[in-house]
Formats: C-alpha cells, structure tokens, sequence
C-alpha cells in the first residue's frame, strides 16, 4: 500500500522532472520583465516626446510674440492682415463657456442617473442601461458635433431667437451630453463599491432609502465622484470635433453663449486642416495654444488626484 | 415547542421565592409572534413560529447555521425585506402593533428598534459624525444636544474613556472591538426601545467578547434586547431566556436555565451538549 503510494508520487515526480517545461520557464522569466520594462520605456518616452515637441514649438513662437501678449492678451486676431494679435484669453473663454455649460448639464444627470442605478435600480434595469451608457459613451464625436449643428441648435434657437448658427450654448449642451455617460458610469461603480453593511447600518437606523443615499452612499464615494466629474470636465476641455462643428471660428473674449466662439481646439483645428505654412507665426501659434491645452488638462488630472486623496473615506 | 407560560411564571415565583422577595410583577411583552412563516423564492425559511421577547431581558437565539436565526432577527426590524424575493404570513406584534402591515412604516419601526451586525459596520466618518447619524436624520441639529448624545452614548457602550479625545478621527482606526461597540453606541444614541444583535462577538477577539457580552448585561437595564448567537456558552452566561432553532423551527423556547440545565426536547439536548450543529 505505502510502496504503491510511494511509486506514484515520485512518478509524478518523474514526469515533471523530465518535462522540458522548465526550460522554457526559465527563458520566458528572464526575457519577460525585459520586455515588459521596454513596453513602459517606450510609452514614457512617447509622451516626454511629445511634451519635449510642444515645449520646443512654443519656445520658438514666444520668439515671435511677446508672452505678456499673449498671456494677458484678450484679443485673438492671427488672420489679420496688418496686426496679428494672439492673446489667450480669447481662445480659453471660448473653450471655459463650453466646459462650463457642459459641467453644468452633466454633473447633476450624471450624478443623478448614477444613484439611481446604484441605489434604485434593480438588477434588470441595470443590466439594460448599463450598455446602452456605453454606447453612448461609444458614439463619434463627429456625429455628437452634426448632431449639435443640425437638431441642437435649431432646436434651441426656437427658445432663444437671438442664438446664433454657431454659438456656445448648443456645443455646450452636446459636450455635456457626451460626458454623461463617463460620469454615471464612474460614479455608479464608485457608489457600487460602497459595501453594503454601510447601507444596512444606516437603514437599520431608520434612514430612509433616500438619506442612505444621500448621507452614507454618497459620501463614501465621494472620492471617485469627483475624480468621475474631473476626468469628464477635462474631456470636456480638450474635445474638439463638436466645437469645430458647431462652435464657429471666432474666437471672443466674453461672457456671452449665444454668440458665435472659438475654442482653443477649434483653433489648432482650423489652423491645421492648412490655413498656414510651415515656419509661420500662425504655424507656431498651435504649439503655443496646445500647451496652454495641456496646462490646463494637466492641471485637472493633479486636481483629480489631489481631491480624490483629500476626500477618501477609507473603509 | 410550546412556551408553556403558567409553568414559566411558577418557575420564576419559585426562584423569586428563594432568592429575592416577590416584589416582581409579570413581564411585559415587547415582541409577540403569532404563526409567523417565510420563505425565500420556494425556501421556506422560517415555519410557524411562535415566540415573545420580554421587556428588559436578553432573549438569545441558537441554532445550527442555516436554521433561521438570522432570518427571524431580521424580522423584527424587517431588515429582511431587503432580499427582494422574501415573503412573509403570520403576525409579529410589536407592542401590540403587527409590523408585518403594509400600513407599518418601516423607518417608524427601526427607529424604535435598533440593530447590531455580525461584522462591525460603522461608517467612513469621524467617531463623532458616527453616532450623531441617527439623531441629524431624525431632525436633530443642535450642536449642544447632539454633544451630549455623542457622550450619553458612548459612556453607554463603555467606549467613551477610550475614544474621548479623538472624537474627529475615522472610526476605521480603532481595533475591530472598539468598532463593534461603536456600532453600539450609534444604535443607543437614538435610544431605541429594542436592541437586536447579530452575532455581534463572531468577528471579535476574546477580550473584546467579554467586553462586549458585559455592556450586554448592562444595556439589558434599559432596553430589551434579542441576541442571535452561535456560541452556546455565551447564550447561557447572558441571556434570560432562549430559543432554539433548527431548519426554520423553534424547537424550544424556556428559560436559559431550563435550557440548558433540563431541556424538553431530545433535539435541544443533542444541540447544546455538542452532538451536532
């Protein structure tokens, strides 16, 4: 019994021994984390490249046009023929109008549409909804962009007679609109997260469904609720079909929606798609507004970070 | 099986008799439980059950895993209707009202009857915002009298010595046993009429246990308190009386004493000498 025991383990034994697995264990173990660690170089240096370009490019067009101009300029005029004008300020209150009427339809529906799935939903409603968001989410930015120009606008200009063909207020709204998803779904599976013996604790404390939500839920999540809103408010910022599309090209330092705007990815849009060429300061110019971009999407992802740091509430 | 309640009063004169003077009048009912049935989809959870809690007494609840202990304790709070496919008949009168009622507000009855959980639950907040939850939700705003509940309560589950100076700090940064008893002093600050536990020790260490098992005894002085427990010991060093459950049934409902010393049924014996279970 016990040699019979014996004969088969070390069979087993036996077979592994001679197995020429082992063998090629040992050349994938060491080639692996070779390869993996070159996959991370290539990706850094991607990116340091990029960023190295945007740099060098802008360095070349504050050889041009005095950064005071442009950092405290509120006039955007590249085009004109006996002063060129390139002050910022133009171009980012075209791009804030949009991100801020986008936050603004978004942020309550995505929050809104998050605890009702999270906390309300049974799991047939969620089931459904939950793909559809992500088709939404799925949809070209391009369509998004005809969609605001041909159906969203008219739409609105019917409420609003002054509206003009291009204006803030349409792209806004369809911007918000394409966020949407990104914020309910974050938002959702941070809200899902939330153990459900927090949920049980309140209600067993007489809490009503609504305050579990509103007062336990939400709170917990917090963190990954305004990373979700975050993320969504840069994508907001650097999106640029739909603005090109139903934004217009004129880019105006005011507080106004109705009127027609240029958005600083509109810009770089515009001046890529040939207006300049090569070595001009037009040309330049899209280094400069792509790194003002890059400030400002930059800042939100440290801004992400920070608050979703700041607000844990670890459990 | 049937609580037999003329020999239970006799047994406690004749107790009363020997130890203190007669001076106790019958027992209030708290919790009474008329041919209550459950069922999970096409589980038949909890069959027939018939049982009072009285008031000020710790009534424990033992049985195998599985027999529907849990399931009555959730019950009471209707915390069970949490499971989307549960179906309920009978009656659980609730001083001498059925919360099994539509009409019943269930927010109106766990307010009145407060539940702690097998695994501690506090929320990710500051000890303080901890036990203030239950008082902000039903309308209590004023600084003052919240401070006061914060102490009250925590002074009750015998944890404010402990915690007093760090008030602002997450609860998830005191041991497991702290954190139970935190649990504790959420569901005193609203002063419930009831106190339902879940297995509240199963997660603890042993000191923690007797910590713990000791604010039992004591919050049984002001509140009525129902105790779901798998450790047999501890059912017969804190309780009053209990009640042993085995698939879905009360098998016996006596005296802790009884219970454990002289039980009726062959099954009961089984169970708490260890055969089974």
């Amino acid at each position: 019994m016990v040699s019979q025991k014996e004969q088969k383990t070390s069979s087993v034994q036996q077979l592994i021994a001679n197995s020429r697995n082992h063998k090629t264990k040992k050349i994938v173990e060491k080639a692996m984390p070779t390869l993996l660690f070159s996959a991370a170089v290539l990706s850094i240096l991607t990116t340091f490249g990029i960023v190295f370009t945007l740099i060098f490019e802008t360095f070349e067009f504050f050889k041009r046009v005095s950064i005071t101009d442009f950092l405290f300029g509120t006039e955007w005029l590249p085009f004109s023929g006996k002063e060129q004008l390139f002050g910022i300020w133009a171009l980012i209150a075209g791009t804030l109008k949009v991100t801020l009427i986008a936050t603004i339809v978004a942020v309550p529906f995505g929050i809104g549409s998050a605890i009702f799935l999270s906390e309300y939903a049974n799991e047939k409603t969620r089931r459904i909804v939950k793909p559809v968001l992500e088709v939404l989410a799925g949809v070209p930015t391009i369509v998004y962009g005809f969609f605001a120009l041909t159906f969203v606008t008219p739409l609105l200009q019917e409420l609003v007679p002054s509206l003009k063909l291009f204006n803030a207020l349409s792209p806004g709204i369809v911007v918000g609109v394409m966020i949407l998803p990104m914020i309910t779904s974050l938002s959702e599976d941070a809200m899902s997260s939330v153990p459900n013996s927090m949920r049980e604790g309140a209600l067993a404390l007489g809490a009503t469904k609504f305050e579990v939500a509103i007062k336990v839920v939400l709170p917990a999540a917090l963190s990954g609720i305004i990373s979700s809103v975050v993320l969504a408010v840069s994508r907001a910022i650097g999106e640029t079909m739909i603005v090109s599309l139903a934004g217009g090209a004129t880019p105006k330092f005011n507080f106004n929606v109705t009127d027609s705007i240029q958005t600083m990815t509109a810009y770089i849009v515009q001046v890529s798609s040939g207006d300049a060429g090569y070595g001009t300061t037009i040309y330049y110019s899209i280094y400069s507004v792509g790194f003002t971009l890059f400030i400002f999407t930059l800042a939100m992802n440290l801004l992400a970070q920070y608050i979703s740091k700041r607000f844990r509430e670890v459990y | 099986m049937v609580v037999n309640f003329k020999e239970e009063k006799l047994a406690n004169k004749v107790k009363q008799t020997v130890g203190q003077p007669s001076t106790e009048v019958a027992k209030n009912i708290v919790y009474d439980t008329r041919n209550l049935n459950l069922w999970y989809g096409d589980h038949h959870g909890l069959k027939d059950i018939n049982l009072s809690v009285y008031e000020n007494e710790v009534t424990a609840i033992i049985g195998p895993s599985g027999c529907g202990k849990s399931t009555y304790l959730k019950t009471l709070n209707r915390m069970v209707e949490l499971v989307p496919s549960v179906r309920t008949s009978g009656e659980i009168l609730y001083r001498e009202r059925n919360i099994l009622d539509k009409n019943y507000t269930v927010e109106e009855l766990r307010t009145r009857v407060g539940m702690v959980f097998q695994k501690p639950n506090p929320f990710p907040k500051s000890i303080y915002d901890n036990i203030a939850y239950g008082p902000r939700i039903h309308g209590i705003k004023n600084k003052k009298i919240l401070d006061e509940i914060v102490e009250k309560s925590l002074r009750g589950a015998a944890i404010w010595d402990e915690v007093k100076d760090r008030l602002n700090q997450n609860a998830y940064g005191l041991s497991g046993g702290q954190q139970q008893r935190i649990c504790m002093a959420r569901c005193l600050a609203i002063e419930p009429d009831v106190i339902l536990m879940d297995e509240p020790t199963s997660a603890l260490d042993p000191i923690s246990t007797l910590k713990v098992e000791e604010l039992v005894q004591e919050l049984k002085k002001d509140y009525s308190i129902v105790i779901v427990t798998h450790n047999m010991q501890q059912a017969a060093r804190i309780s009053d009386r209990t009640a042993f459950f085995l698939n879905g049934e009360v098998v016996e409902y006596d005296q802790t004493d009884i219970i454990f010393q002289t039980p009726n049924d062959q099954r009961t014996e089984d169970y708490i000498s260890g055969r089974f279970g």
